[in-house]
């Protein structure tokens, strides 16, 4: 019955989708007060319903009903409960399930609250929003209806995949997700704009906290991601430059770009048509990154040929949503009248060169993660990795970090450099002495020794704008600048170090044998067997001692083995210390009685996603000043009107 | 600067542009240079890559071909694809999907000797992610690799 429930607020919800559409169309129109008085409860109920659907789906997994195709080929009866929750959107049907509900909560949300834009903006914005939603929901009931039941019904579930079956990785896709999904709102907001030409101020401060909350669960999600794929492959990378992780790294440059493109809208009522146009790449970043994924296009050429049904449509959807919103924008985009004008060093200058690197950066992701494709269809066989992306995105990375250091200390619309250099002087002279000093200690690579400079140089610049200021009355605002800056240096000097300072070490090893790596002294003192609730596991118990006199702590790598399904995953061990973590796999038992060991010794490694935490951070703090800013804004406005209305209506009663 | 609106919103926009396009090219041209090629057995015995190149073979691993050498952390197996068969040595934990008669790409270089020196063998990670090339594999391979994944 619950699968059944949640199939008929699905196709209630798409058809409520569709409702919004036409009504906020019509609203547009002369005549069409009614049909706008529909659209934002509307909105709201769509929402609701998309949300009863999904919980329909969870509710199925949370029980395990194997009489539902898509918990019998993803889940299991004895998986622990948490994981049977997230195995509901840990495959392709739920996934775009999840993101129909974030959607339509998001607009439904929207409808409530948001009360500054012009109206016709609103409708407009709304029904962008349903037309966005409607092809979804099409999909999702046309070519993949998590709902589909099985007939016979199968006595075991397949089971998740164990990689999968992870505390990290289950709440890593929905954080994308919110991210995704958060953006598509922007786009919406994008679209309302171009069709009513109202890009001012008024709609950059509508659109901004949509932008920065999806920014901050893509920097979130990414930041997870990478540390999920750290530690649980067991190869001890963070990141591999995989279409799957550049699928996330895409919105998130072109959300970070968006970002500071709208604070100028907002601040100066320049970049008008940059933002808007940023607005509609952003949200297509996330559906071609996503698709591209969950459709297997680019891990398989083939998946139009294995699912040509699912593939065609979302060639469709892609065409239709991306190349829709690009057509309007090239009517429309000449007729959004031009916005204010500035001198080229100033704030807003630093962040126009910083959205064209960012985008730049995006282009060469992009064309990267597709050239496969590309080669494909002209007959040969690629792949693109680090040898490209490493250098290529370096290019521009470099030159947007350097600006970043000089960006936040310019004035708005104009000012001179001889009023900020002198802010820079500390950070230019640390830069000197690093650059120094790991001359001196040689071996390290050309990009690490960059980034470990301009790291070290970046981190303390980032402070540079609280210089004579008074910190209490800081607006918010400011201080997320300050901590998003000083966490990508931070991040930075993780990911540098941990490439110029790793050591690593292969042996196989018998019981009572000790091994060094770097400062590491690693003993294996025995190997026993192990189980948990799905899994059994050989279970290495590790002795270790940094230096000759350090503490002895104990490390336990195990090499598991899930059987439903049969596999083998390989938990990595590791030690957190204040200058870097040492990374221990257990491998396989040789004849001869010795175990493979793999340990690293990676200083710093883990400012990687610490500096991740701290742009998130930043972001919030940003985005709490900001709704709160505005908040405040309107309840002024709200003050003044009252005290207006109730002095005319004691003038009126004077007389 | 007094530069008008418009002026100075088309020297943005050339800007922006001539940025942008020399990303491209950039990109264009390093792609070329760098894309690292996929083989199967039977290509990389017809005609071998040059040995400081890094390319991509991938095949099946073919059954009680896997041993591991004295050092006990050294594996050598062989790489086939029904017409070809491939030397494969490989220093490291193996991924754990990698075992006798399933499929497997790797990465490294080729030898001077005709062996394959392998850096890093690619497993999927999750359930819906092969290696790309895993799907380009013809005849008895594909089918086996396609049944394996789905």
């Amino acid at each position: 019955m619950t699968a059944e429930i949640g199939l008929a607020s699905l196709w209630l919800a798409a058809a409520l989708a569709a409702l919004q559409l036409f009504a906020g169309a019509m609203g547009l129109t002369r005549k069409g007060e009614t049909f706008a008085a529909l659209v934002r409860p509307v909105a709201v109920v769509q929402g609701l319903l998309a949300l009863l659907a999904f919980a329909c789906l969870i509710r199925l997994f949370a029980v395990t009903d194997l009489s539902v195709k898509l918990v019998a080929l993803n889940s299991h009866s004895l998986k622990p409960l948490v994981f049977k929750i997230a195995a509901s959107w840990g495959n392709h049907e739920g996934s775009m399930l999840l993101w129909v509900t974030v959607m339509g909560l998001a607009g439904g949300f929207v409808a409530l609250v948001e009360r500054r834009l012009p109206e016709r903006t609103m409708l407009a914005t709304l029904a962008g929003q349903a037309f966005v939603s409607l092809g979804f929901y099409g999909f999702l009931l046309i070519a993949s209806n998590p709902f589909e039941r099985l007939n016979p019904v199968p006595r075991e579930g397949q089971g998740l995949n164990p990689l999968l079956q992870d505390l990290g990785l289950a709440f890593h896709p929905p954080t994308l997700y919110l991210g995704y999904v958060g953006l598509s709102i922007a786009f919406s907001f994008a679209i309302g704009a171009l069709v009513t030409r109202e890009v001012g101020p008024a709609f950059a401060r509508a659109m901004r906290p949509w932008v920065l909350g999806a920014w901050i669960f893509l920097t979130l999600g990414i930041t997870a991601g990478s540390y999920w794929a750290y530690y649980e492959l067991g190869w001890g990378g963070w990141w591999f430059w995989d279409p799957v992780e550049n699928a996330s790294l895409m919105p998130w440059l072109a959300a970070t770009a968006l970002l500071h493109s709208v604070s100028v809208l907002a601040a100066r009522d320049a970049l008008r048509t940059w933002t808007v146009m940023l607005g509609v790449v952003a949200f297509s970043m996330s559906m071609i990154g996503t698709f591209l994924v969950r459709s297997g296009i680019l891990t398989s050429v083939h998946a139009f040929a294995v699912d040509p049904e699912r593939g065609t449509f979302i060639l469709a959807l892609l065409a239709i949503n991306i190349g829709g919103a690009l057509t309007l924008f090239a009517i429309r985009a000449a007729t959004v009248s031009e916005g204010e004008r500035f001198a080229f060093l100033s704030r807003e200058g630093a962040l126009v060169f910083n959205n064209v690197m960012l985008s730049a950066i995006l282009g060469i992701v992009l064309f990267g993660t597709l050239y496969p494709l590309l080669a494909e269809a002209m007959g040969a066989q690629v792949s693109v990795g680090p040898p490209y992306f490493n250098p290529m995105s370096a290019l521009f990375a470099i030159p947007m970090l350097l600006v970043l250091a000089v960006g936040p200390l310019l004035r708005w619309k104009r000012d001179r450099f001889e009023r900020v250099g002198r802010a820079l002087v500390i950070p230019a002279m640390l830069v000197v002495v690093a650059g120094i000093a790991l001359v001196v200690m040689g071996g390290v690579a050309l990009l690490p020794f960059l980034g470990l400079v301009l790291g070290i140089g970046l981190a303390v610049a980032s402070f540079m704008p609280l210089r004579s200021r008074n910190l209490r009355r800081l607006p918010l605002a400011v201080w997320g600048m300050v901590f998003a800056h000083f966490g990508i240096a931070v991040t930075l000097i993780g990911m540098s170090s941990e490439s110029a300072f790793s050591t690593e070490k292969l042996v196989a090893v018998k019981v009572g044998e000790t091994t060094h790596v770097g400062p590491w002294g690693v003993k294996l003192e025995r190997v026993e067997p192990a189980a948990g609730p799905n899994w059994t596991a050989l279970e290495a118990r590790l002795l270790v001692r940094y230096g000759p006199d350090g503490d002895v702590t104990r490390m336990l790598p195990q090499a598991r083995s899930f059987w439903a399904p049969p596999q083998q995953t390989s938990e990595s061990a590791l030690l957190t210390r204040w200058n870097g973590q040492l990374y221990a796999v257990l491998g396989g038992e040789g004849a001869d009685g010795r175990w493979q060991l793999r340990l690293w010794w990676k200083p710093l490694v883990t400012l990687i996603w610490i500096g991740g935490l701290l742009i998130g951070f930043g972001g919030l703090l940003a985005l709490i000043g900001r709704v709160v800013a505005d908040l405040r804004r309107i309840s002024l406005q709200g003050r003044i009107a009252w005290r207006k209305d109730g002095m005319s209506k004691l003038r009126e009663g004077e007389r | 600067m007094a530069v008008k609106a418009k002026h100075q919103r088309l020297v943005l926009l050339i800007l922006a542009l001539v940025v942008l396009i020399g990303a491209g090219l950039l990109a264009a041209w390093a792609l070329r240079n760098q894309a690292s090629y996929f083989y199967v057995p039977s290509e990389i015995v017809a005609d071998p890559p040059a040995p400081d190149r890094g390319v991509r073979l991938g095949g099946m691993v073919e059954k009680d071909s896997i041993q591991t050498q004295a050092d006990g952390v050294t594996i050598a197996f062989i790489v086939e694809d029904g017409k070809a068969r491939v030397p494969v040595t490989f220093k490291g934990i193996v991924p754990s999907l990698f075992v006798e008669g399933s499929g497997v790409v790797a990465e490294g270089r080729m030898g001077a000797d005709g062996t394959f020196v392998a850096d890093n063998l690619l497993a999927k990670h999750d359930e819906n992610y092969v290696p790309r090339e895993m799907q380009e594999m013809t005849g008895k391979q594909a089918r086996q690799v396609v049944a394996e994944t789905q």
